[in-house]
């Protein structure tokens, strides 16, 4: 469905993408994880059409997304972004409903709409407070009413990127799993994430970025293990199983063992982790 | 908000605009009963009181409130490209360059060749002038940024209002005079003529941006995300530049710089009804409408027989008002 080969993208002198390809086909869920500046929302943005790369190209159905006129790049994807914001005193449901844009016929929504955006909405456990404005929302219920616009656009593609910011841990189970539900739809998902754990439970194919190159890539297990984690994180760790069978990775961090940090080769197994 | 709501509010504003125009048509110096109008037009009786309406108050109440709603709705256009509550028609150097030519026109030329229609017609060009000159600039600083047309703007604005202090040092007090009355804004200027001119430009202008409704409700969520949305955000801003030149060219041609009416009319649909643009643009066309023709109301009646600019009436009644809205909306939703 989507096809990036060898991506190459620069601000000024830094280089901030290089050599980035990727592949994904319906009913896949892909997640990116990597440091901070690793690259990782520029990829998500390049395959999004958003930015345009230096080299390289991205295919969407066999057609370079160049040619694609924004309407129709968004009938086939949506993108969720960090720290979404909308100005001005609009609800929630009137969020949710913008979703509804690319495809509605006319200048207002149908019913047919409304019920997708219902949806929507229930999907990203808002609904109950379509009527509120944006402006009294907290941080997660925001991040949820603009999941929903986007669940609303029903994107062939969803690129997220940070979906599970502000959320607690319950809520970022159930979005990430609303997404992986929309995979058995035929949707393809790519996600970025912080949380290593949580993209082990619900990617299929996990990317892990490095200084803007892909560091190691595959199955959650073959990618997550201590040795790539203290290459690309400098971080010392042990993968543990999660009781559902995925890798759960613990970082071995000790904040007194800090100074002694700076020498990979000297990190001392702090204490803590012992219990 | 509820898409009832929204309904019930736009057939109120609808309905209540042509009685308001026809209140403001009776009311005046010369008092005509309000409920009398429809009747002495249709048959043409009194001869004074037909053509008092005929020819002075209905011009007049037309041209206020074409007027109204050209500043209202390219307000709200404006605060929702740029997504900055503070916009107004001014930004985009409208009013500056309309002044501009004004103040040339009254001090240097001031020549009865085109009668009635000199002052118009050089704020109307330089108006446009000064649009474009904008426009320009923010498009070879960067194609994208909706913040160099801000910046853009601002800076000629004030290079505009620079020459004009620097005209009115120059001038001679009666041409200050008057000049400072047109800046003031004052809809008494209205001749059939002038007012279906405006009311042709500004209407069309209108007509474009009432278009952009939906696109700005994208826009509200950043260029980006509008993008991501299908938008094309260069396109959009043309469009809506455009549509506030043409609707407020003519509009600040006719009757001068009334402010106000632009940044506020917006605020207050959006406190009390709701954001959707696609509701917004048109619910302010029709407020902006309203409160114009009874601003002119207001300034040729409170101070009989003597006439205030409508731009201090604005600003004066509807000041206070709105910063009493602002507070109790800030406590209720936390907005603005």
């Amino acid at each position: 469905m989507l096809k990036a080969t060898n991506l190459h993208y620069a601000v000024g002198e830094k280089v901030v993408l290089e050599d980035f390809s990727l592949s994904i086909t319906a009913g896949r869920f892909i997640a990116m994880v990597g440091p901070n500046g690793a690259g990782k929302s520029t990829a998500l943005r390049l395959l999004g059409g958003e930015l345009h790369p230096d080299r390289g190209a991205v295919t969407l159905d066999g057609e370079s997304i160049d040619t694609l006129s924004p309407a129709q790049l968004a009938r086939k994807r949506a993108c969720f972004q960090q720290n979404p914001s909308v100005d001005y005193p609009f609800t929630v449901r009137e969020i949710a409903t913008l979703g509804r844009q690319p495809h509605r016929q006319g200048l207002y929504e149908s019913n047919q709409d409304h019920a997708v955006v219902q949806g929507a909405m229930t999907d990203a456990g808002i609904l109950h407070l379509e009527h509120r404005l944006q402006t009294t929302l907290s941080g997660g219920e925001a991040t949820r009413a603009h999941l929903a616009r986007v669940l609303a656009q029903e994107p062939r593609l969803l690129l997220l990127d940070e979906p599970t910011n502000h959320l607690d841990i319950r809520y970022q189970q159930e979005i990430l799993q609303v997404c992986k539900q929309r995979t058995q739809e035929g949707c393809a998902v790519i996600a970025v994430l912080h949380d290593l754990n949580l993209a082990a439970r619900f990617a299929d194919h996990l990317i892990l970025m490095h200084d803007g190159r892909i560091a190691a890539q595959g199955t959650p297990e073959s990618v997550l293990t201590p040795s790539f984690i203290r290459t690309v994180y400098g971080l010392e760790s042990v993968v543990w199983k999660h009781p559902s069978g995925c890798p759960w990775v613990v970082p071995l961090f000790d904040p007194s063992e800090r100074d002694t940090n700076n020498n990979d080769e000297t990190i001392a197994m702090p204490r803590a982790v012992a219990h | 908000m509820l898409r009832g709501q929204y309904k019930l509010a736009f057939i109120g504003l609808a309905v209540g605009l042509p009685v308001i125009l026809v209140l403001a048509a009776g009311l005046g110096a010369y008092y005509i009963p309000p409920w009398n109008i429809p009747w002495i037009l249709w048959h043409r009786a009194e001869e004074d009181g037909y053509r008092v309406l005929a020819y002075i108050r209905f011009p007049r109440v037309v041209l206020a409130a074409i007027v109204g709603a050209s500043l209202a709705t390219s307000g709200a256009c404006l605060q929702g490209l740029f997504r900055n509550p503070l916009a107004d028609p001014q930004l985009v150097g409208v009013t500056g360059g309309g002044a501009l030519g004004a103040a040339l026109w009254l001090m240097f030329v001031s020549s009865p060749v085109l009668g009635s229609w000199g002052l118009p017609l050089a704020a109307f060009a330089s108006s446009a002038a000064v649009v474009f000159l904008v426009w320009i600039i923010a498009q070879r600083t960067n194609a994208n940024g909706m913040v160099t047309i801000l910046m853009a703007g601002i800076a000629i604005n004030s290079i505009a209002f620079a020459i004009i202090g620097l005209l009115t040092t120059l001038a001679d007090n009666e041409k200050l005079r008057s000049f400072t009355f047109w800046q003031m804004g004052s809809c008494g200027y209205a001749t059939w003529p002038l007012t279906f001119w405006t009311l042709g430009l500004s209407t069309l202008g209108i007509a474009v941006l009432l278009r952009a409704g939906s696109s700005l409700n994208a826009l509200a969520l950043g260029t980006t995300e509008a993008f991501n949305l299908g938008i094309a955000p260069n396109r959009i801003k043309r469009q809506i530049i455009f549509g506030c030149a043409l609707s407020v060219g003519a509009s600040v041609a006719a009757s001068g710089g009334i402010g106000f009416v632009g940044l506020v009319v917006p605020h207050l649909i959006r406190i009390s009804v709701g954001a959707d643009h696609r509701w917004l643009l048109p619910m302010s066309a029709l407020g902006g409408a309203t409160l114009l023709v009874l601003a002119d109301l207001g300034a040729r009646t409170i101070a009989m027989p003597v006439e205030l600019p409508v731009g201090v009436i604005t600003a004066l009644v509807g000041g206070p008002c709105f910063v009493w809205l602002l507070i109790r909306s800030h406590k209720e939703t936390a907005y603005a």
